[in-house]
């Protein structure tokens, strides 16, 4: 009996052995390739080593800090008002919405309110400079998957927006618009119709991606069940943004947490989620969003209560002593500063939280066992912007 | 025409001279210039990009001005690159395109060498370019060079296959190999005993049609089938470190082979350089047949760069599972459904 086991045994091992040696055999040489600093995936200087064991990834992990600018240093010497003109940079694509939660803390500080139609103009522009990120990124992730003409399109209709922005602002990339206490200005004459018909185009350019991409059955296979993030992970990572909804989490900073100085609660509007969590989700959600945050737009030049733009505030901005911390819903995600103030014309210190930088944090978790063009796609939907990682 | 040929009767090295030097210059040098206006405005309307509608008068001078920005471009060569390799790359795959045109017919006799194997000689010669894929991706010293090497290895001997089969069903209902024969199979055809349009073998080959299209996208490694390029992901793959008048080459080649498999498109499939209703022995032949060839060529790429422009890139898995398991066994059915009701018709 325990002979036969052991010939069992045997043959067992024998035969594991052989598996082995075939396995060694058959086992190809690993490979490190460099994704970046250069290279059209990684929308910027960012470098992701990855091991690869002939086209699998085995470990991907993203080094950034090609750019570092130093952000929350070059505040501590700039006045108030100036620090505006200076983070309108960090999220160059959508940089209106990153003056907001800065102004915001700000007057947190100050104890100051914008005046309501200050509140909602800012909100407009904030969802401008949402509708402007995001449209972008929908044709970018199309050039990732080889979508060549989703890029362009989405290039020709930003143009409606960053015309809108201009129009109202005077800058196309960075408005430099709010100030604390209120807005600059008012809004110009004839804008609400160019923007209601800008609009409109926008959400036709949301029909379009929908059918070109979406529907495509080249972008399905390449973005269904692909990264997927399940709710948990990436709650412990901490995304936020589309990239948290397109895991099913229904958390939305506008909706739950919108801090005081903005206008959303005016309109109505929804917050959409999926509940995949593979990069169509994520990029369906955006999708989504845009055609969302156009709708919020219109409501809100629909409600424009008039008056005045900006509250009395001191001509010299001294805040007083104290500590802030405002986070707003911005296109990557949760976007907060923590402003410390001793009562100067500065700053004493500021951190800024900025959503790209958790959002690629997740790449090493996410990106085992897959293919390098899987790995492009799930760089591509989780999105993320180099100069708000490395700020 | 044919007196005027007869007239000027020159001795036989010196035909192949010219012939040699009309197929290596002047026919991929005007299939290029047309096309690439035509296809380059196609292009720029498709994706609404500016530079080819604007550019010059009606945006002619797109292609003078990309021309002159590929030559003023520095001409690089990596450190670690095997030389000579490195530099036969881009030719290979060049005359592997114009070889092509050899064999292509522009009318009954307006053809370099008019090979009773045409079909058979055309197919073989397009497939030396991946030969030169491979040289220049290893010769570049470079991973990304090297993936995309592989995958254009992998990806073109896949797709060669659904290409020959897709013509199998053409060469049984013609029953020649000859290019030439084929125009004529067509010309004199006829649909179930109804021979008003001849017999256009998309009619009855229409499922070939398609194949043969669907491998010719992989052959030109263009989207959705551009993994052995892929910019977004292997940054060019094989063309990662060619720069300047290298880089022209290859992209020179690439349009030629387009052209030239829209060609063979037309012969195989579309009638060739012959009318429905025009007897094949007309000696307007010698003046309609290019016209005629060169509109349906520009039919058939205006579909290929239709499909480029419309689709996202596949993975390499899906590339090889949709060439292995989709397009070979239709082929085949296809290829036995044309012998059985050859032999039966």
């Amino acid at each position: 009996m325990t002979a036969i086991s052991e010939r069992d045994q045997l043959a067992y091992i024998a035969s594991q052995a052989a598996d082995a040696r075939v396995n060694v055999e058959l086992e190809t040489e690993g490979m490190t390739l460099n994704l970046g600093p250069q290279h059209p995936a990684t929308h910027g200087t960012l470098r992701i080593v990855a091991k690869l064991d002939g086209e699998e990834i085995i470990t991907a992990e993203p080094i950034p800090g090609y750019m570092h600018r130093g952000y929350e240093k070059l505040t501590e010497v700039r006045t108030y008002p100036q620090v505006t003109a200076l983070i309108n940079r960090i999220d160059w694509l959508g940089s209106f919405a990153n003056e907001v939660p800065f102004i915001l803390a700000a007057e947190k500080l100050m104890e100051v309110e914008a005046p309501p139609q200050a509140q909602h103009i800012r909100t407009i522009l904030f969802e401008l400079a949402r509708i402007a990120n995001i449209s972008l990124f929908l044709g970018d992730f199309g050039l990732q998957l080889g979508a060549m003409t989703m890029g362009f399109y989405a290039f020709r209709d930003r143009e409606h927006v960053l015309n809108q922005i201009e129009a109202a602002t005077g800058g196309r990339f960075h408005p430099n618009f709010d100030r604390i206490g209120g807005l600059k200005d008012d809004l110009p004459k004839g804008w609400i119709a160019e923007t209601k018909a800008a609009m409109a185009r926008l959400r036709a350019f949301c029909d379009e991606t929908e059918t070109l991409m979406m529907g495509n059955e080249i972008f399905q296979a390449r973005t269904r069940g692909i990264g997927i993030i399940p709710a948990d992970i990436a709650l412990s990572y901490g995304l936020s943004g589309a990239n948290l909804r397109g895991s099913g989490v229904d958390w939305d900073l506008r909706r739950d947490a919108c801090p005081p100085g903005l206008a959303y609660d005016q309109a109505d509007w929804k917050v959409w989620t999926h509940p995949d969590g593979d990069c169509y989700a994520r990029t369906w959600v955006r999708l989504q969003e845009t055609r969302e945050a156009t709708l919020i737009v219109d409501q809100l030049l629909d409600s424009l209560p008039g008056g005045p733009v900006m509250a009395k505030v001191p001509r010299i901005i001294k805040v007083p002593e104290g500590e802030a911390y405002v986070e707003t819903e911005n296109p990557l995600g949760a976007m907060g500063y923590y402003v410390v103030s001793k009562g100067d014309l500065v700053p004493f210190r500021v951190k800024i939280r900025t959503p790209s930088f958790n959002n690629i944090s997740i790449v090493p978790w996410v990106a085992r066992g897959v293919y390098v063009p899987d790995l492009i796609s799930i760089l591509g939907s989780l999105y993320f912007i180099l100069g708000d990682i490395d700020r | 025409m044919t007196l005027l040929l007869a007239a000027f009767d020159p001795p036989y090295w010196l035909s192949t001279v010219i012939k040699v030097l009309v197929v290596s210059a002047v026919v991929p040098t005007t299939a290029l210039i047309l096309g690439m206006v035509f296809l380059f405005k196609v292009m720029s309307w498709m994706q609404s990009r500016l530079g080819p509608q604007e550019a010059g008068p009606r945006g002619t001078l797109q292609l003078l001005a990309d021309g002159v920005k590929f030559l003023q471009k520095e001409d690089l060569m990596p450190n670690g690159a095997d030389k000579f390799v490195f530099r036969a790359a881009p030719i290979v795959v060049l005359v592997s395109t114009l070889l092509v045109y050899v064999a292509i017919p522009a009318s009954p006799n307006l053809v370099v060498e008019d090979l009773d194997t045409g079909i058979f000689f055309v197919l073989a010669v397009s497939s030396l370019s991946v030969i030169g894929v491979l040289m220049a991706g290893w010769a570049s010293a470079n991973k990304y060079s090297l993936i995309g090497a592989l995958r254009a290895a992998g990806q073109l001997i896949a797709y060669e296959l659904p290409l020959v089969l897709a013509v199998v069903g053409v060469v049984i209902q013609a029953g020649t190999l000859s290019l030439n024969g084929i125009v004529f199979a067509q010309a004199d055809g006829e649909i179930f005993g109804w021979g008003g349009i001849g017999n256009p073998f998309i009619l009855t080959q229409f499922v070939g049609f398609v194949i043969f299209l669907a491998a010719v996208q992989a052959e030109l490694t263009q989207p959705p089938f551009d993994m052995p390029v892929a910019e977004s992901e292997i940054v060019g793959g094989y063309q990662v470190e060619y720069s300047g008048f290298r880089f022209l080459l290859f992209f020179l080649a690439e349009f030629a082979t387009a052209f030239a498999f829209a060609a063979i498109a037309s012969v195989l499939f579309l009638g060739g350089w012959a009318v429905p209703w025009l007897s094949t022995s007309s000696d307007w032949y010698y003046v309609l047949g290019p016209i005629v060839l060169f509109a349906k060529v520009m039919l058939v790429s205006f579909i290929i760069f239709w499909v480029r422009f419309t689709y996202p890139r596949f993975r390499e898995d899906q590339l090889q599972s949709f060439a292995w398991k989709v397009l070979i066994p239709i082929s085949l059915v296809n290829i036995l459904v044309t012998g059985v009701l050859k032999v039966v018709l």
